[in-house]
């Protein structure tokens, strides 16, 4: 039971970085980026590419995974995706589908559609008791790298310069521009991070998660209910229904495996029934 | 030509064009199929706005009902197509209540969700529906007791084609009616729509079961034609295959999940010869290039003409 | 004798912000009544209250007795409660015998019926066309309404209005936005309203409260202030103080 409680934590935890930086650019200019989860992929076969081909342990991979994906992120920011702010969502939904379908399709072409497997180093493989319950390393380790990131992107919010300019622009960009901020900047930079993120979600989440050439399209519902659930006027709330996605999805499978995965999507009715606009939403917020 | 005359022209062509080309049938079977689904979501997007990422689930389900009641027995056609698409219609009504409140996102993730929802209701249930292995033991009866189901198509064409045309009619009634104009009144502007007493919920509601009622009949379709039933027809690519469908046709005046239904496949058809298995590339590269050229240009250019053939065939001086 | 529209004890706050307090207002049947107030009044959110967009915190609305405070926006419109927008909202898609003939057919009932075009329904073309030649939008029958003139459509929004046949009128600043040359013709056509309909007028444009109103209502932090007669305001001293004062000003 609390072995279940642990793992559903690890796994929302990922699913928190893997998906906060689309809680953001959503936030910041209502664009849908269903293709958030192709840089996540990103992430994840550059580790595997690093470590495989040219020997680069585990955990130089984590940072050059971000870095990589945000690069990638920012280039493409700036050259497609700014053209296509102010279009209606259909025109996002369309565009970033090719995206994945573009990229599921290359990657199947150059690397195979085969699951991957990430060697973990040695010092991260196996369980310890943790008070008594029987936790593995890794996941021990995922919950110290999501925690410490969750702890630096919440006091970035909440205490530099950059932090208050971006949310300013989150709850009003049209304000926040009279004010003299610079929402494309703040957007261009969040976007990088956001996606350089999900690229350091993909390369830990890899051994987790299972890593193939569908993982933009398995995971891109997972995604849309973390930001429709938690919202995205902050990150605490779609921390949290990380979280209870993660958490609920273990235990679903894991107390009824014949359901699989019907258990979220039906708590996901269920919650939207209940609470239309989310369930860690301001009330009446869009 | 008056746009009254280039609809006869339209069907005419697309009844002529089994007869020209008989080695085809299979390949104008599913363009039909696929034209109904796109028309089904036209409806759905194109007149009352609302976008899904998950209209395979009606497909779905109507093909699975058609399938199983072929499997236990009814192996009529026609009263199997009726009753799938009456249990897509069913589950349309129950889910549009999901999809009535809410923004854009909240839609998506609905109609994605619901079907994925479904696919995996079909996996697991895999004794019922035959999960992974697909719905085997599907045999039809003759359509009307007289055409048997051939291995060249030619009753599959016709009866896709047929139930296509008919559909089509009632859809062209729907759109044209105040009942249609409603629901472009809600796409449009809903503060206004509920100002002037549009009760945009239950139109919607309504809506939204006809669409699903529609997609239901194209699933039926596809599973009476080829008589058999995959998981395949709930996959997230069919949903997503379908808008594709529309954009390229131009989505809110019907002949665009048809036209669009056309070009699919015949570049389907074409590209597979040369790399069927990334295949799904192509798609995304069109998919992109469609948006950086700008859906509106496009779809706007096919409404023009459109309109204009309109204007022509009422008499009127184009403004 | 029962008033067209009630309103009793309407409240409405947004947080720490009240933006109706406690408003009992009366609009009599066939009444000529404005509704008056600085910038930030709460004017617009009491019309959205009256109208159904907002719920309200307490109180009541009334229209010819009877309780319609729980009633949706299009509930409301039905039982004759119609309105105009500050800012156009119209169906830039449709054009003006469309958008009219929508407003009729629902009046009417019609907006069910899916088998039968549009265009076999000759009575409510006929009745749309009449309006809107009747508002000087006969020659635009068929211009998609997002290309019309400013002015035009700012005609469009009242002829929706009137089509959907009401018993209470809310007109939001009719005349807001349009060019001096223009302004006539919306003047024209709000002095011509039917007699039977009680209008209220939410406005900034004292002439035209002045030449329309035979009861005026101060609307203030959300309270109403004053009301009466259009000389009892306009002499009011507390009125002219913040209100009249504050134009004066600027």
């Amino acid at each position: 039971m609390l072995t279940i409680l642990f793992d559903g934590l690890a796994y929302g935890m990922i699913l928190f970085v893997l998906a906060c930086g689309l809680a953001v650019t959503l936030g910041l200019m209502n664009f849908v980026n269903l293709a958030h989860g192709a840089f996540a992929m990103a992430g994840g076969y550059i580790t595997v590419l690093l470590m495989g081909r040219l020997g680069v342990p585990f955990l130089w991979c984590l940072p050059i995974a971000f870095i990589a994906t945000a690069l990638v992120g920012a280039v493409l920011e700036r050259t497609l995706y700014v053209h296509l702010y102010s279009r209606p969502h259909l025109d996002h939904v369309l565009f970033t589908i090719g995206l994945v379908f573009m990229a599921v399709a290359a990657i199947d072409y150059f690397l195979g559609a085969q699951q991957q497997i990430i060697r973990l180093p040695q010092a991260l493989q196996g369980r310890i008791e943790v008070f008594g319950i029987s936790v593995g390393i890794y996941r021990l380790f995922v919950i110290g790298v999501c925690g410490a990131l969750v702890v630096i992107l919440q006091s970035i919010l909440a205490f530099t310069r950059f932090g208050s300019r971006l949310r300013a622009a989150v709850d009003d960009a049209r304000v926040a521009r009279g004010l003299g901020i610079d929402v494309n900047a703040i957007f261009a930079l969040t976007f990088a991070v956001g996606s350089g993120l999900a690229g350091l979600g993909g390369a830990l989440g890899a051994e987790i998660l299972g890593l193939d050439p569908t993982f933009p399209l398995k995971f891109m519902i997972y995604f849309l209910i973390v930001v429709t659930v938690g919202g995205t006027t902050s990150i605490t709330g779609p921390f949290l229904a990380s979280i209870l996605l993660g958490v609920a999805d273990v235990a679903g499978k894991y107390y009824m495996p014949k359901l699989g995965a019907f258990v979220i999507y039906a708590l996901m009715v269920g919650v939207l029934l209940w609470r239309p606009h989310g369930l860690f939403t301001r009330r009446g917020a869009r | 030509m008056t746009s009254r005359h280039w609809e006869w022209v339209f069907w005419i062509a697309a009844i002529a064009i089994p007869l020209l080309f008989p080695s085809k049938l299979l390949l104008i079977n599913e363009i039909a199929i696929l034209a109904l689904f796109a028309l089904s979501l036209d409806l759905l997007l194109g007149y009352a706005g609302i976008v899904s990422l998950g209209h395979a689930a009606f497909f779905g389900v109507g093909a699975y009902a058609a399938g199983l009641l072929a499997k236990h027995g009814l192996t009529e056609p026609v009263s199997g197509l009726l009753l799938a698409s009456a249990a897509a219609a069913v589950i349309g009504f129950l889910s549009s209540f999901l999809v009535l409140r809410g923004s854009d996102l909240t839609r998506l993730m609905v109609t994605m969700g619901v079907a994925l929802m479904l696919l995996e209701v079909a996996n697991r249930f895999d004794t019922i529906t035959g999960g992974a292995d697909g719905l085997q033991g599907v045999t039809m009866g003759p359509l009307l007791g007289l055409f048997r189901f051939d291995l060249y198509g030619r009753t599959a064409c016709a009866y896709s084609l047929t139930t296509l045309l008919v559909l089509f009619l009632v859809a062209r009634r729907i759109v044209r009616s105040p009942f249609g104009l409603s629901l472009r009144a809600i796409k449009g502007n809903r503060l206004r729509a509920t100002a002037v007493g549009v009760p945009a919920d239950a139109r919607l509601v309504t809506v939204y079961t006809i669409a699903a009622a529609y997609a239901g009949a194209a699933g039926a379709l596809l599973a009476q034609t080829t008589q058999f039933v995959s998981l395949d027809v709930l996959d997230f690519h069919r949903s997503a295959d379908v808008l594709l469908v529309l954009v390229l046709g131009g989505s809110g005046y019907l002949y665009g999940g048809l036209i669009g239904a056309a070009i699919f496949k015949l570049m389907q058809d074409g590209l597979a010869a040369w790399t069927p298995q990334y295949w799904q590339f192509w798609i995304g590269l069109v998919l992109v290039l469609i948006v950086m050229i700008g859906r509106e240009r496009l779809s706007a250019g096919a409404r023009r003409i459109w309109a204009r053939l309109a204007r022509q065939h009422a008499g009127e001086q184009p403004s | 004798m029962t008033a067209a529209l009630e309103t009793v004890g309407l409240r409405k706050s947004f947080g720490a912000l009240a933006a109706t307090r406690d408003v009992s207002l009366r609009v009599e049947a066939g009444a000529r009544h404005a509704l008056i107030g600085p910038n930030g009044a709460g004017k617009t959110t009491l019309i959205n209250l009256l109208t159904g967009v907002l719920r309200p915190d307490g109180g009541r609305v009334l229209l010819d007795g009877a309780d319609v405070t729980g009633l949706p926006p299009q509930g409301r419109a039905r039982r004759g409660i119609t309105r105009t927008f500050q800012i156009n909202q119209l169906f830039a898609d449709m054009t003006p015998l469309e958008t009219v003939a929508l407003a009729v057919s629902e009046r009417r009932g019609l907006g069910r019926r899916w088998w039968h075009p549009l265009a076999a329904h000759t009575d409510v073309l006929d009745e749309a066309t009449a309006l809107l030649q009747r508002f000087g939008l006969g020659d635009s029958l068929r211009t998609r309404a997002g290309t019309l003139p400013y002015g035009k459509q700012r005609l469009l929004e009242i002829a929706i209005a009137i089509a959907g046949g009401p018993r209470v009128l809310l007109l939001d600043e009719p005349a807001a936005g349009v060019p001096e040359d223009e302004r006539h013709e919306i003047l024209a056509i709000v002095a011509a309203l039917p007699e039977d309909v009680a209008v209220l007028l939410i406005e900034h444009d004292m002439d035209l409260v002045f030449s329309f109103a035979r009861r005026i209502s101060v609307l203030v932090d959300g309270a109403l202030f004053v009301e009466g007669t259009p000389q009892d305001v306009a002499r009011d001293p507390r009125v002219r103080e913040v209100y009249l004062g504050e134009a004066a000003h600027g």
